[in-house]
């Protein structure tokens, strides 16, 4: 019981949960659609890269959620793999950021067609 | 309790994130991030993960978060007159109507599977990153190694991308 006392904000102790998974994964669903939509309509190409981490924060919402609804560890533990991932992409497209606007003053993806044939 | 914070927690993190992609200034949409992160950070607190919590804070919030902000300084960038896509009228409403859809679907199906080996109690007894590390070095050792040669190969692709050229190779490339 001592180790009940440590965590007053869980979620399972006391009183049941009664927030549905559905909503978990409904929020999640619609942070994903709200990410896909900023990676669709923005213009600049550091604001692409923060909708990738509202959907890479959509996905890790679901993880865990399904990781305390099915008492398993995996998700939580995948979570993670995702947070390092995410660390390791903004790290490479904010150089490739760098590079291209020190070539051409710009940050619009619209411009950044020299590899498209 | 649960339900209220959940709400609060939900609604935020959902305003921030239409804030983040909405707002004109690069600046003020990276902040609209940071508000998204420390909410979705609380939503891990719900769930019993406590350790992401931490993880969430410390590396996306502290860490991630400021190396945007880092080359947003960097690159001084002037707002954009026309900060979105000629067409986004379309996009806007067939990715609403998408979005729409799959909130529908998801809060009509039953989501059920086979219970696994950690139950709130088994968690509580040591506490969730015990959990975490006992799982992380057993059973996934493997991909725990591969996400470090990863970040070490992320590490090295960045410095080589964002290198100041040299002389003699900026005489080569102009």
């Amino acid at each position: 019981m001592e180790a009940a006392m440590r965590f007053t904000l869980h979620a399972s102790r006391g009183t049941p949960n009664m927030v549905p998974l559905s909503a978990y994964v409904a929020v999640s669903a619609i942070l994903f659609g709200i990410g896909l939509l900023g990676v669709l309509i923005r213009r600049n190409f550091i604001i692409v890269l923060m909708a990738v981490e509202i959907m890479l924060n959509a996905a890790n919402i679901n993880l865990v959620a399904f990781s305390h609804y099915l008492e398993s560890m995996a998700g939580q533990i995948v979570a993670l793999f995702v947070i390092a991932i995410a660390a390791g992409e903004a790290a490479v497209g904010l150089a490739i950021i760098i590079v291209v606007f020190r070539g051409k003053i710009s940050t619009n993806v619209d411009e950044m067609n020299l590899l498209k044939w | 309790m649960v339900p209220f914070f959940f709400a609060y927690f939900a609604v935020v993190s959902i305003v921030s994130g239409a804030l983040t992609i909405a707002l004109r200034s690069p600046v003020h949409c990276g902040l609209a991030l940071l508000a998204l992160l420390l909410h979705v950070a609380g939503l891990f607190v719900l769930l019993n993960a406590e350790f992401l919590f931490a993880v969430q804070v410390i590396v996306y919030a502290g860490a991630i978060l400021v190396l945007y902000l880092f080359v947003l300084m960097l690159l001084n960038l002037k707002t954009d007159e026309r900060h979105l896509h000629t067409k986004f009228a379309v996009i806007l409403f067939a990715g609403i109507a998408v979005c729409g859809e799959l909130v529908l679907l998801v809060l009509q199906s039953p989501f059920a599977g086979a219970k696994g080996d950690a139950p709130a109690d088994t968690i509580l007894k040591d506490g969730s990153s015990y959990a975490i590390g006992i799982k992380m070095f057993s059973e996934y050792l493997l991909p725990f190694e591969i996400v470090g040669i990863f970040l070490l190969g992320a590490i090295i692709g960045a410095i080589v991308l964002a290198k100041t050229p040299s002389v003699a190779d900026g005489e080569r490339d102009t």
